[in-house]
């Protein structure tokens, strides 16, 4: 493990050195992260169709063995005053907005991990605890994480959380993309309950074309935009909506990737060693042509 | 040389006396919370949440601990590498409070993350696109480095002194020949340490700054800039000359002794230009991007923000470019308090006021049991430094005819 992930280390930061005199940014961070797969899974949430049942939420914490309750307490309509957030006790959740088009239908989001293509956690990690999979999901690994929760403060989604009551072995909380079902060939626990068809799994690249021709046939039903096309560098996660995401407590992130700025400076001050080196070498001269300095004024016996 | 008869010795004084008592309570309640956040979880002593996952330990325990023992290097720098010779009564001082504050750190890193027993995984698990990997391997590297450059505090206090006590005692020559064989080795690779010291800090004193730009926009544009290393780095060599300066007049007061107000005044001179150097670059990265616009809203984030640039850096610019304020010891005082409490308040904003996540449903403040840990570990490290310098040889007194020993330089330059 210790060999091979410190020629990774070294390799990494050779080819980001390279990166950093002269090819942009953009480029930087596809290079110093694993190359994204043109296969990547993604799933397409269509918040207008979505009826806010719940049943998500429901197997999503069957699935991760978490308490989940009996389903039929999951139509309970009250817990709809509150936005909840995804949280260790179940990895998403359906908050209701009220619809102005059509008051009888209110719009109903559903909030997990957007599986960024260029996440800000696993750039983050200490440890490099987290990892973007070929298929598009970012995971956790409990073997690595150190519980120092700078992926908390890293994530423009605020979607990890912690275990603040647990002193022996505290585990970070989110979203695996059902990891272990996907592998299966299974569907994503939530992409397989939902009752209506709001969530779409499958290739990111087909779902942006799902996305494009839904948004053309139905100009009055959605907005021309597709949230986690472009947000942070794209997400595997994406959203349609018939109005501004903004009014549906979505981010309003730019669209460079969230890594990128800090990545840039830590290659820069790194690369290839070179600055630190040269700031020795300097120090070095400056200690040997000030001592022979002090030598002439009779100074070190 | 000869002239100023500086030799570090260790002080003759009784430990305990009323003000210890105090600090010694301090931390004793410290160190309760500190227990029982290890065995109740972060959650029963911390205000830390989902939306707000670092507090006062990281924003003040690790960054203003971090940048408040840049009295060590910068020291260092001075009198190793630079060899102005008479600013070396402050190295030994210095490098104390940035050995025990950098323990300190160490410590606050191992109470902070939730699972203190993988503190070791960063040595083995690399992230090298990790800001926080960074700061994590140079600290551990550069605190390795100071208990180095420690030693020969320690070989010069008992070198010609072991006396192991009973049956022990047949050790004390062969403990004693060893100690010197150490003296004589790291006497000549102590310039290797010396300056990886220096680079060391000016690494991870940057890299700290680093920290918070992976949060983008969560965090307040009055502080969020490409130029955070930067802006880091300045107020970290601004910041070491007035801790010596803040650290020796306490000491010479609290021990009676009479403080070494011309070498001050000297070392003084240097804090004004580093100060208006920092001060420069921290109100260009204001205008180039605009973000004065932010000061005119009245809020929390501007109030924190004018009193960080003028309490904590404009007005102590002003007192050291006055050398009526430079010579007097109150003036001295004062001035390097202010810029302490200046870059104090910048780690504060920077990891707490400026952090605002998105969902809140409160803004965070520090527990009591946060609060009394931080100050905890403060008293603790007052205590150790008041027991160390009462044990090894680091404070100078002022003996007649008493050259300085330790003196280090790149060997072969003769």
């Amino acid at each position: 493990m210790g060999e091979k992930s410190r020629r990774n280390f070294l390799k990494t930061l050779g080819i980001a050195g390279a990166a950093c005199t002269g090819i942009p940014s953009q480029k930087l961070i596809s290079k110093t992260q694993p190359q994204l797969s043109e296969d990547r899974m993604g799933v397409l949430v269509d918040t207008t169709v979505c009826i806010g049942c719940r049943r998500c939420e429901w197997v999503c914490k069957k699935t991760h063995d978490i308490p989940a309750g009996e389903i039929e307490s999951y139509s309970e309509e009250s817990v709809f005053s509150k936005m909840r957030r995804p949280g260790n006790e179940g990895y998403t959740k359906v908050n209701r907005y009220d619809n102005y088009q059509n008051p009888s239908r209110p719009i109903n989001v559903k909030v997990q991990c957007m599986h960024c293509d260029q996440p800000a956690c696993v750039s983050a990690c200490i440890v490099g605890a987290f990892s973007k999979k070929e298929d598009g999901s970012v995971v956790w690994d409990s073997n690595k994480c150190i519980g120092c929760r700078y992926c908390m403060v890293a994530c423009p989604f605020q979607i990890p959380t912690f275990e603040y009551e647990n002193a022996l072995n505290p585990d970070i909380h989110k979203c695996d993309f059902c990891a272990e079902r996907t592998e299966e060939g299974l569907l994503p626990a939530c992409v397989d309950i939902c009752p209506v068809e709001a969530l779409t799994y499958g290739k990111r690249r087909d779902l942006i074309e799902v996305a494009e021709k839904r948004i053309k046939l139905y100009p009055d039903r959605y907005i021309d935009k597709i949230y986690g096309f472009t947000e942070v560098g794209g997400t595997s996660w994406m959203y349609l909506a018939n109005t501004e995401f903004e009014k549906l407590d979505f981010p309003n992130l730019r669209d460079n990737p969230a890594p990128g700025v800090s990545e840039s400076i830590q290659h820069g001050i790194f690369a290839y060693f070179v600055p630190p080196i040269s700031l020795y070498a300097l120090l070095g001269g400056i200690m040997w042509v000030t001592k022979k300095k002090n030598n002439n004024n009779g100074w070190n016996k | 040389m000869i002239e100023y008869g500086f030799q570090p010795k260790p002080i003759k004084r009784k430990f305990f006396t009323p003000w210890v008592i105090v600090i010694s309570i301090i931390a004793f309640t410290g160190l309760i919370f500190l227990a029982s956040r290890f065995i109740f979880g972060l959650g029963s002593v911390t205000n830390l949440n989902q939306f707000f996952p670092w507090g006062i330990w990281i924003g003040l325990d690790v960054a203003a601990g971090v940048a408040l023992a840049a009295g060590g290097f910068t020291a260092a720098a001075l009198g190793h590498i630079w060899h102005r010779d008479k600013y070396e009564i402050f190295i030994r001082p210095a490098l104390l409070t940035a050995l025990l504050g950098y323990t300190f750190v160490a410590l606050s890193v191992v109470t902070d993350i939730g699972r203190w027993n993988y503190v070791w995984h960063p040595l083995v698990m690399w992230n090298g696109n990790s800001a926080l990997f960074e700061v994590g391997i140079c600290v551990m590297v550069y605190l390795s480095v100071l208990y180095i450059e420690f030693l020969p505090i320690v070989t010069e206090r008992f070198i010609g002194k072991v006396n192991l006590p009973g049956f022990l005692s047949v050790l004390n020559k062969a403990i004693d020949s060893l100690l010197r064989i150490l003296d004589r080795t790291l006497n000549k690779f102590m310039f290797v340490f010396i300056i990886a010291g220096v680079v060391l800090s000016c690494l991870h004193q940057s890299s700290l700054g680093t920290l918070m730009i992976i949060a983008g926009q969560k965090m307040h544009p009055l502080w969020q800039t490409p130029v955070l290393p930067l802006l880091f780095l300045l107020s970290a060599f601004s910041v070491g000359f007035p801790m010596v300066i803040m650290e020796s007049l306490s000491a010479s007061k609290s021990f009676g002794m009479k403080p070494e107000k011309d070498i001050l005044s000297s070392l003084a001179k240097f804090v004004g230009p580093l100060l208006s150097f920092y001060l420069a670059f921290k109100i260009g990265d204001m205008v180039i991007r605009e973000s004065f616009v932010y000061l005119t809203e009245f809020n929390a984030a501007s109030i924190m923000f004018t009193i960080e640039v003028v309490i904590g850096v404009a007005l102590p610019l002003r007192l050291f470019l006055s050398p009526s304020v430079r010579e007097s010891s109150t003036g001295l005082f004062i001035a390097s308090m202010l810029v302490i409490f200046g870059v104090l308040i910048n780690r504060f904003n920077n990891f707490v006021i400026a952090y605002d996540p998105p969902y809140t449903e409160t803004s965070y403040f520090p527990s009591v049991g946060e609060i009394a840990v931080t100050l905890g570990f403060v008293a603790l490290e007052i205590l150790l430094y008041r027991a160390f310098v009462m044990i090894f040889p680091i404070i100078s007194q002022p003996i007649k005819g008493a050259i300085l020993k330790t003196k280090y330089a790149i060997k072969g330059a003769r």
